[in-house]
């Protein structure tokens, strides 16, 4: 596995980390003008409106673009190589994740993927349950992806 | 109201130094101000006005306006990355035609190499909203070009070959400048074989670490007229932020799209008219994607204008960073807006080592490419020219 961390949250933030612990896909949806907000913050950059309100999305997109990374750095350095990717979300956000689960040297571009999430445990405990959870992509099977 | 002519770049200094180990930041900074300011004919007690960005010892402005001495009457510490010096031109000129400046010194200056800010200065955003959105996923400076690079091969068929051509052409320039840290002419079998960092920009797509730094001092038309030295006129500069847009991103263009033609529409000038070109080569993906942005070629056109040696000096169609550029001369403190702007103003003075002089150089434009390409950006144009111009 990837290297993982909790994320550092704020009031702007818990929801999506809250959803993620609960394995679901949160995103803030603007209540004025219904555009789905990426980064999650508590405010939309569409119409500056400041009632947002989370909802859950599918969790599945397709590979926007990618980049297998040869030389990892901080936590990541010994992880190499990994892929770093933008995956577009079926409702339409692009997000920065890791792809996993696949060798790098096959992902591509279009490529059908659904998010999975991968428990962060306490290094002092690490035999209690997870502390947190981070949103990673694996590739979905292309034969089914157009019925979705 | 138009900065046209409101302005004059009278000196412009790039410290010949790459790798810096017995200075501090702020003696950088020093000796790069005295050097601008006795290559314009001025001295310090005559700069009214101190611009240097974020990233300067100590605090905004203040920190050094301390430490040189400074009693001006207007400072600015504006922090757009490495697209900070073209900004800084833009603002010295307008603070000159509302009268608030005459003198403005801009400063550069850091050491990477020797313990100083690493690139993507990433603990400087940790507070940023964004950050924790970014920094899970291992990601690293490369990467965040590398992504735009891959998108842009997909939807338009650019190659690595054809991005290596931008690398060849710059170290050709480079053989001729003694100060560059790589002098030895590359091809594209080289860029090539190159380890990949972060696919598909291999070692040599990527620029250089270097310490140094460089200063402008830029002066009204009325000091400009006193000194002998041939004053640069900055005809005009346009700034442009391109961002995420709230998770809608595309990565095939730059802020370039918007700060290209501010720049344009107050010099009253035309690609057509553009004698030389110093476009930021963090990678060479970003100089074929701001070449695109800027109207050089159409979007998606840009693997292919660089073909047949174009950007190389001094017959090449659009000759660029004829110094060598952040891809082999000099990229001081990670940032190289900088060195942009010089080379440009050596250009017009005719003073660029003579194998790449561009004949009759009468219009330069420089381009900042600050953040980077796959998240965030500060894009800046300036675009200058000779004295009469």
């Amino acid at each position: 596995m990837l290297p993982t961390r909790a994320a550092k949250q704020n009031p702007e933030t818990a929801a999506f980390w809250d959803g993620c612990r609960n394995s679901q896909l949160v995103l803030p949806r603007c209540d004025a003008c219904g555009e789905l907000i990426w980064y999650p913050r508590r405010f939309c950059p569409f119409c500056a409106s400041t009632a947002v309100t989370d909802v859950a999305v599918s969790g599945r997109g397709t590979v926007y673009s990618f980049t297998v990374i040869r030389k990892g750095v901080g936590p990541y350095r010994d992880a190499a190589p990994y892929v770093l990717a933008y995956v577009e979300l079926e409702e339409g956000p692009r997000i920065q994740t890791n792809v996993i689960g696949v060798d790098p040297e096959t992902v591509h571009i279009g490529q059908p993927v659904h998010v999975v999430f991968e428990p962060v445990l306490d290094p002092a405990t690490p035999d209690q349950p997870p502390i947190a959870a981070i949103p990673r992509f694996m590739p979905s099977t292309e034969e089914g992806s157009g019925s979705r | 109201m138009s900065r046209r002519g409101a302005a004059f770049i009278a000196g412009a200094y790039e410290h010949p130094r790459r790798n810096i180990p017995d200075r501090t930041e702020a003696q950088i900074h020093a000796e790069v101000a005295v050097g601008a300011l006795a290559d314009a004919g001025l001295a310090m007690t005559d700069v009214d006005a101190y611009y240097c960005a974020g990233d300067a010892p100590g605090f905004g402005p203040i920190s050094m306006a301390e430490y040189l001495g400074l009693k001006c009457r207007t400072y600015d510490s504006t922090e757009t990355g490495g697209s900070s010096y073209l900004v800084h031109v833009g603002h010295a000129a307008a603070a000159i035609a509302a009268g608030q400046a005459s003198v403005a010194l801009i400063t550069l200056a850091g050491a990477p190499r020797n313990g100083g800010t690493p690139p993507g200065a990433g603990a400087a955003f940790g507070s940023a909203p964004e950050s924790e959105f970014e920094n899970l996923w291992g990601s690293s400076i490369v990467a965040q070009y590398a992504l735009a690079a891959q998108r842009h091969m997909y939807e338009f068929g650019t190659t690595s070959a054809q991005l290596a051509e931008i690398k060849v052409a710059a170290s050709i320039h480079a053989q001729h400048n003694p100060n560059a840290m790589l002098r030895d002419v590359v091809s594209v079998d080289d860029v090539l074989a190159s380890p990949l960092v972060a696919d598909p920009l291999h070692r040599l797509d990527c620029c250089i670490v270097t310490d140094g730094g460089g200063a402008l001092v830029v002066v009204s038309p009325e000091v400009a007229a006193t000194l002998p030295r041939q004053c640069v006129k900055v005809l005009g500069q346009g700034e442009a932020a391109k961002h995420g847009n709230g998770g809608r991103i595309d990565l095939t263009y730059t802020g370039a799209v918007w700060s290209g033609p501010r720049a344009f529409e107050e010099a009253g000038v035309t690609v057509a008219d553009i004698d030389y070109v110093s476009i930021y080569d963090s990678f060479t993906i970003t100089v074929l994607i701001t070449l695109e942005d800027l109207g050089f070629c159409a979007k998606g056109e840009g693997g292919r204008f660089v073909l047949d040696g174009r950007l190389v000096a001094p017959h090449g169609g659009l000759p660029f960073n004829t110094d060598g550029g952040g891809l082999c001369n000099n990229h001081p403190a990670n940032r190289g807006g900088m060195t942009k702007v010089i080379e440009a103003v050596r250009q017009l003075r005719g003073e660029a080592h003579p194998a790449v002089q561009v004949p009759d150089c009468q219009i330069a434009l420089a381009h900042g490419t600050g953040g980077s390409l796959a998240t965030r950006m500060m894009s800046s144009t300036l675009i200058l020219g000779v004295t009469d111009a």
